[in-house]
C-alpha cells in the first residue's frame, strides 16, 4: 500500500488523489448544507415551540434505517428520465447524504435548544426579549455545544457515504474502492478507504477547532 | 403604583388559580405576596408583565392599563427577579448586567458602564466583571439578577421567591441588603415569597393569598402581626407571633437600662478574673473592646485563652429591635445579654428582667394607639 501511495501517478491528472478528495469534499460540501437548511430551522422550531417532538424523533429513527445503497439505485432509476447529464446521478447522490445528515443534525439542535436552562428563558421573557431574539440570543448560542456534535456526526457519516456516489459512475474517493474492486487491486481499494478515513478525522478537527471559537467559555466551562 | 382590578385566572374553566383580586401596591414601596403553596401568588405576579394572561380584570400601571400595552414594551417598563436568577450562561456578569440596559436602547458602552456600577452596589467586587455565571456561587448570581433587573432603572419590579435559592445565611445577608439597596432606589415592588418571615421582615405592605387564590388579608407586617383578619391568617402567621411582633419594637436609646460591665482581656489569669468577676461569668473583649465571648471563671485553669470563651451569646447592636435584644439575654450564659454599638464596641449588658419592662411598655404603648 506504501508503494500505491508513493507512486506519483495516483496522485495528480483527473483522477487523481487531489481531483477524487476535491469532488469528495464537493459532494458532502453541498449535501451537508442542504441537511442543515432542513435540520437546523426544523430543530430550532421545535426545540423553541415544544411541539412536533414526537414527530421529529420519530422521522429522525425512520431516516436512520434507511438502506443508503438501494435508495441511491431506486432514486437513479426515478431520476434518470427527469434530469439530463451528470445531473441525473449528483442529485440522487445528494438526497441520500442529506437524508442521512438530517437526523443527527435536527436531534442535535432539537435537544440543544431543549436544554437551555428554562430559568434563563423565563428571565429573557420577563425583561421583555421578543421571540426571535430569545432564539437567536439566548436559545441558539446556549445550543451550539450540541448543535456543533450533531454537525460532527453528521459530517463523518456524509463523509464516509459519500464513498457511494462511486457506484452510481461518480467520482470522489469511493472510485478508488469501486474500481480498486473491479479491477481486483486491493492496494487500491485500501489505499481509498484509508483516504477516506483520514479525510473524515481532518474535516471532524476542523469543525472541533469552529465550534471551539465560537461556543462561549461560559458554556465549555473552559477558561 | 401597580393596581389589581378584579383580577382572575381560569385554567381550562375550572381550576380557579386568581379569584377576583383587587390591591394596591403603592409606589415606592415593597409588597409582598405571601400564601401557601397553590394560593395564586407566582402567578398574580407573572399577570404584571403579562408572561401570564389575565382572565378577566385589568392591571394598571400608575393608572395605566397593561392589558392593551405591546407585551415587550410593557415588561422592558419592569425590573424581573426570579428564584434562580436565570442569567445567560453564555455572557460574562456585566454582559447579563448590561442586558435590559441595551433592550431600553441604551448604547453599548453606556450600558456596560452602568453594569459595572450596579456590579460594586449589589456588593460584587469589579474582579466578578468578567466572570460567567458557572464560576458564581448560587448569592452572587442572585446579586448579579437582581443588578440585571436594575440596569434599565425600571420603576416598578416584580421578584419572585428572589432569595428562597440560597442557604438561609446567605439569605439573611441577601436580605439586609436588598432592603438597604430598597431604602436608596425606592423601587415600586412586588415580591412573591412562601417564607412568612421573609415577608414580616422585608414588606412595607403584605398580601397573605389563601389557596384557591383569593384574598385573605393586605396590612403591614405589625398590623398583621397584632390583628390577624381571621383563623387562616392566624394559623399561617404562626405559633410565633407574640415573639415576632418584638422584631418590629424599636430597641430606644435609654429604653432599657444599661448595666456596665467589667470586663478582661486574653491572657488574663485567674486570680485577676477572680478580683472583678460579679458572678461566674466574666465578659472578654479583644483590645478594641469588641466583646469576643463570657469566661467561666470557676472552670479556668490557667492564663485566659481562646479557646476557654463560651461563645453561645448573641450581640444585640444598638437601635436593633427588642427581639435581637431578647435573644442577647436568652442566649448568654451569664444571663446578661450584651449590647454593642455600631461599630461592634461594647455598650453594657442588660437583665432579663429590664427587657421584660421594655416589652411590657411597648405593649401597652402599642395597644394605646389602637383606635
Amino acid at each position: 500500500m506504501i508503494a500505491w501511495f508513493s507512486d506519483p501517478t495516483h496522485w495528480t491528472g483527473s483522477d487523481g488523489v487531489f481531483a477524487l478528495v476535491i469532488q469528495h469534499l464537493i459532494y458532502s460540501g453541498v449535501a451537508l448544507f442542504f441537511a442543515c437548511l432542513i435540520g437546523l430551522p426544523i430543530g430550532l422550531y421545535v426545540g423553541h415551540t415544544g411541539r412536533g417532538v414526537v414527530l421529529i424523533a420519530g422521522l429522525a429513527n425512520a431516516l436512520r434505517s434507511l438502506p443508503s445503497l438501494g435508495l441511491i439505485v431506486l432514486l437513479v432509476i426515478l431520476f434518470g428520465p427527469v434530469f439530463a447529464s451528470d445531473m441525473a446521478f449528483i442529485v440522487p447522490s445528494i438526497i441520500v447524504l442529506v437524508l442521512l445528515a438530517v437526523p443527527p443534525i435536527m436531534s442535535g439542535t432539537y435537544a440543544g435548544v431543549a436544554a437551555v436552562d428554562p430559568a434563563a428563558v423565563d428571565a429573557a421573557r420577563g425583561m421583555g426579549k421578543r421571540p426571535l431574539d430569545i432564539l437567536f440570543d439566548v436559545e441558539l448560542p446556549c445550543a451550539l455545544p450540541l448543535i456543533f456534535s450533531g454537525l460532527r456526526s453528521a459530517t463523518l457519516q456524509i463523509i464516509s457515504t459519500a464513498t457511494i456516489a462511486a457506484y452510481v459512475s461518480l467520482g470522489g474517493l469511493g472510485r478508488l474502492i469501486i474500481d480498486g474492486r473491479a479491477q481486483n487491486d486491493y492496494y487500491q481499494m485500501a489505499a481509498g478507504a484509508v483516504l477516506v478515513g483520514a479525510l473524515a478525522l481532518l474535516v471532524d478537527l476542523a469543525i472541533g477547532i469552529l465550534s471551539r471559537l465560537t461556543v462561549s467559555p461560559g458554556l465549555t466551562r473552559r477558561l | 403604583m401597580i393596581t389589581f382590578d378584579t383580577v382572575s385566572k381560569h385554567y381550562r374553566g375550572q381550576t380557579v388559580a386568581v379569584d377576583k383580586l383587587s390591591l394596591t401596591a403603592p409606589t415606592g414601596k415593597l409588597t409582598i405576596f405571601v400564601g401557601p403553596s397553590g394560593c395564586g401568588k407566582t402567578t398574580s405576579l407573572r399577570m404584571v408583565n403579562r408572561l401570564i394572561a389575565p382572565s378577566s380584570g385589568r392591571i394598571l400601571l400608575d393608572g395605566e392599563p397593561t392589558d392593551t400595552m405591546d407585551v415587550a414594551v410593557l415588561r422592558r417598563k419592569i425590573g424581573y427577579v426570579i428564584q434562580n436568577a436565570g442569567l445567560f450562561p453564555h455572557r460574562t456578569v456585566v454582559q447579563n448586567i448590561a442586558t435590559t440596559a441595551r433592550l431600553n436602547g441604551t448604547p453599548k458602552d453606556q450600558a456596560l458602564r452602568i453594569a459595572h456600577d450596579l456590579l460594586e452596589r449589589v456588593g460584587l467586587s469589579s474582579a466578578f466583571a468578567n466572570r460567567y455565571p458557572w464560576q458564581l456561587s448560587g448569592g452572587q448570581q442572585q446579586r448579579v439578577g437582581v443588578a440585571r433587573a436594575l440596569a434599565s432603572d425600571p420603576k416598578f419590579m416584580l421578584m419572585d421567591e428572589p432569595f428562597s435559592a440560597v442557604d438561609p445565611v446567605v439569605r439573611g445577608q441577601l436580605q439586609d441588603e436588598f432592603l438597604r439597596l430598597q431604602r436608596d432606589i425606592g423601587k415600586t415592588i412586588i415580591m412573591v415569597t412562601h417564607d412568612i418571615d421573609e415577608a414580616l421582615k422585608l414588606g412595607d405592605q403584605v398580601v397573605v393569598l389563601r389557596t384557591g387564590g383569593t384574598l385573605a388579608q393586605v396590612a403591614t407586617p405589625q398590623e398583621l402581626l397584632a390583628r390577624p383578619a381571621d383563623d387562616f391568617v392566624a394559623d399561617f402567621i404562626g405559633r410565633d407571633r407574640g415573639y415576632r411582633v418584638l422584631g418590629f419594637a424599636e430597641f430606644a436609646k435609654g429604653g432599657v437600662p444599661l448595666g456596665a460591665e467589667p470586663t478582661a482581656t486574653l491572657g488574663a489569669t485567674p486570680e485577676t478574673l477572680r478580683q472583678i468577676a460579679t458572678d461566674r461569668w466574666v465578659l472578654v473583649t479583644d483590645p478594641l473592646n469588641r466583646p469576643l465571648g463570657w469566661a467561666d471563671v470557676d472552670s479556668l485553669k490557667g492564663p485566659l485563652r481562646d479557646g476557654d470563651l463560651n461563645l453561645s451569646g448573641t450581640l444585640a447592636v444598638e437601635g436593633s429591635s427588642l427581639r435581637h435584644v431578647l435573644d442577647a439575654v436568652l442566649s448568654s450564659p451569664s444571663g446578661r445579654g450584651v449590647i454593642v454599638g455600631q461599630s461592634g464596641e461594647l455598650m453594657g449588658t442588660v437583665t432579663l428582667s429590664h427587657v421584660a419592662e421594655a416589652i411590657e411598655a411597648a405593649r401597652t404603648g402599642r395597644l394605646g394607639t389602637q383606635p
